[in-house]
């Protein structure tokens, strides 16, 4: 376990055009961060840079710190050591730096409200007053929540209520609103989880497309790989208190996360799905569940 | 018995000495109707009902000692909204808590309406509205509650959607959420204190629940809900005060029944209108396939 890679990220390949929009600060940046809750140490001397436009899948087992990490970066739970900034700001409370797709998907039936009210909350939702603008201002308004609709493919139901969408349009609708105020980061938490195959590439899709045309790092936690994985530049894998970090191609192989594991653990392609298998019951989340589920569903 | 609850024999006169009462009327269906916006998003009906028996408390023992009952409604309530904003974060927490203020609220109530010496219909009217002309005084205080409930939710609106539409969302944006919480229910309160010197201590959740959710039966528009919402509690109360006024009961059966059959007829056409579909968008038609890689800017 010598070796264990604290590899910084060494941006990939630029992307296109836009992927500069944020400027030359990382859009993420944490250095030697670490997080623990009592004696129970989640990851340490993490050095992560994520690189405008950059697509950092977050990986790992059910309580291996995945969500506890993008907590950290909304900056609900502070870090126990180390440091972390967001285009250059300390981690803090929220900012409209920060775009977040978050895992529920339901927003209350009750909630009367439509899509594109949603998104935006999303514009202009934490300024203080009245959603109430006139002339010139109002049709920028309305142009700009027009266009982030079109962007995820939403505009046939921007006008229906919210409770009366299916979860991949309300994914789709969620997309439009973390995107809203044009974020540095996309923080993702398992924004496919309760979508169908189809919708789970759509949405992968979506997001891939929206990071590439506007620069926005992603930062997405996943517990399965395999709908984003045409995308990711990197990935995150959290276990046991360690983790690996450095292309798909270099963690996600046996030798790599039998050493992360410390205990034999295979991954397999099938048909071009990426399988992790292992006896073990900490690796519990891809053994049978999710994979059981790929393999025998699809 | 007809003409106890409808008689207009000196209509105009009665106008006339209770215009008070029709311009509170007026205020309360403007506040009530914008603070049962939130109230439905919110799913605070319970705590509603939870505030308003302890600003029933608070009203009787006003009555008791002789000092405004205004006042006391106010002191009761903002205590009842405070206890449930700190105390009851979490909606299954909220519930029990005021599960248990809510009785407490109401026994404290009627023991010091059974000590008060004074006229039983002061006694009733706390609880289930009361006809009698508001004053000049407590048209004041209502109308500087409303002010203050007025202009908190015009600075408030904005964030106070978000962090109810979507509290993980709008806390990542930098609202603060968790302090929006006990400052709505302070609000909450003194609309709710206001509301109890119309309609009394009971029937609080038909000006305050009712309207809006009838406005969302029939609409989504983050415009015509609010609107809608205030039209009705409008309607309601006004067309209450102005049809109990040559009867002899009290007003609230009026204004609960306008506000019932408000939300009856929305809810119909709402439900005419889901069956049509929503918005030229047809629930049951089968998704359409949007090619996401042509979704270009």
């Amino acid at each position: 376990m010598t070796d264990r890679a604290t590899v910084t990220a060494s941006a990939p390949a630029p992307l296109q055009s836009g992927a500069s929009a944020h400027g030359a600060a990382p859009a993420l940046r944490l250095q030697d961060a670490g997080l623990a809750f009592g004696s129970r140490t989640l990851w340490s001397g993490l050095d992560l840079t994520v690189a405008p436009g950059d697509f950092v899948a977050v990986l790992g087992a059910n309580g291996s710190g995945k969500t506890s990490l993008l907590r950290t970066v909304l900056g609900e739970v502070t870090l126990t050591s180390g440091t972390g900034e967001i285009s250059g700001r300390p981690l803090g409370r929220g900012s409209t730096d920060v775009g977040y797709v978050p895992q529920r998907i339901a927003i209350d039936a009750a909630t009367m409200i439509k899509a594109r009210d949603v998104v935006r909350l999303g514009l202009d939702g934490h300024r203080w007053g009245v959603p109430i603008a006139f002339g010139a201002r109002r049709r920028a308004i309305r142009a700009r929540v027009d266009a982030l609709l079109a962007s995820v493919g939403a505009e046939s139901f921007g006008d229906a209520p919210v409770s009366m969408l299916s979860g991949g349009e309300l994914q789709r609708v969620r997309v439009a609103s973390a995107l809203a105020s044009d974020p540095a980061l996309l923080l993702c938490d398992e924004p496919l989880a309760a979508l169908d195959l189809r919708h789970q590439q759509d949405i992968a899709a979506l997001i891939d497309h929206q990071r590439r045309a506007r620069g926005t790092a992603v930062l997405f936690v996943t517990h399965d790989i395999n709908p984003v994985l045409p995308y990711v530049d990197q990935v995150l894998y959290l276990a046991g208190g360690s983790f690996r970090l450095g292309p798909p191609d270099e963690v996600l192989t046996s030798a790599g996360l039998s050493e992360l594991y410390g205990a034999p653990v295979d991954v397999l392609t099938v048909q071009g799905r990426i399988i992790v298998v292992s006896s073990m019951e900490s690796v519990g989340h891809q053994s049978h569940d999710d994979h059981g589920a790929q393999l025998g569903g699809w | 018995m007809w003409e106890k609850i409808f008689n207009f024999a000196d209509y105009g006169e009665l106008l006339a000495l209770l215009h008070n009462s029709i311009l509170a009327g007026a205020i309360l269906g403007l506040v009530g109707g914008l603070i049962g916006v939130f109230v439905m998003m919110r799913d605070l009906t319970f705590a509603v009902h939870g505030i308003s028996e302890l600003s029933f408390a608070g009203a009787s023992f006003a009555l008791l000692i002789g000092v405004n009952v205004v006042v006391g409604s106010v002191f009761g309530s903002l205590l009842a909204a405070l206890v449930i904003g700190v105390l009851g974060v979490r909606a299954r927490e909220r519930s029990s808590i005021i599960g248990v203020l809510m009785p407490f609220g109401l026994g404290l109530g009627v023991l010091f309406l059974s000590l008060y010496p004074g006229r039983s219909a002061n006694k009733f009217g706390l609880l289930t509205g009361q006809i009698v002309a508001v004053d000049d005084p407590q048209l004041v205080w209502l109308g500087a509650i409303s002010v203050v409930v007025l202009v908190a939710l015009a600075i408030l609106w904005r964030p106070l959607m978000f962090a109810s539409v979507d509290p993980d969302i709008a806390a990542s944006r930098g609202v603060p959420v968790r302090a929006l919480s006990p400052v709505f229910m302070l609000v909450l309160g003194l609309t709710v204190a206001m509301a109890i010197q119309v309609v009394g201590a009971l029937l609080v959740l038909s000006l305050l629940v009712t309207p809006a959710a009838a406005a969302m039966r029939v609409t989504a528009s983050a415009l015509w809900v609010p609107v809608l919402s205030v039209i009705f509690a409008m309607i309601s109360t006004v067309g209450g005060i102005l049809l109990a006024l040559g009867g002899s009961i009290p007003i609230s059966p009026y204004i609960t029944t306008i506000s019932f059959t408000i939300w009856v007829v929305c809810r119909l056409l709402g439900s005419a209108r889901t069956r049509r579909g929503w918005s030229r968008r047809a629930p049951a038609a089968p998704p359409v396939p949007v090619p996401v890689g042509s979704s270009a800017r």
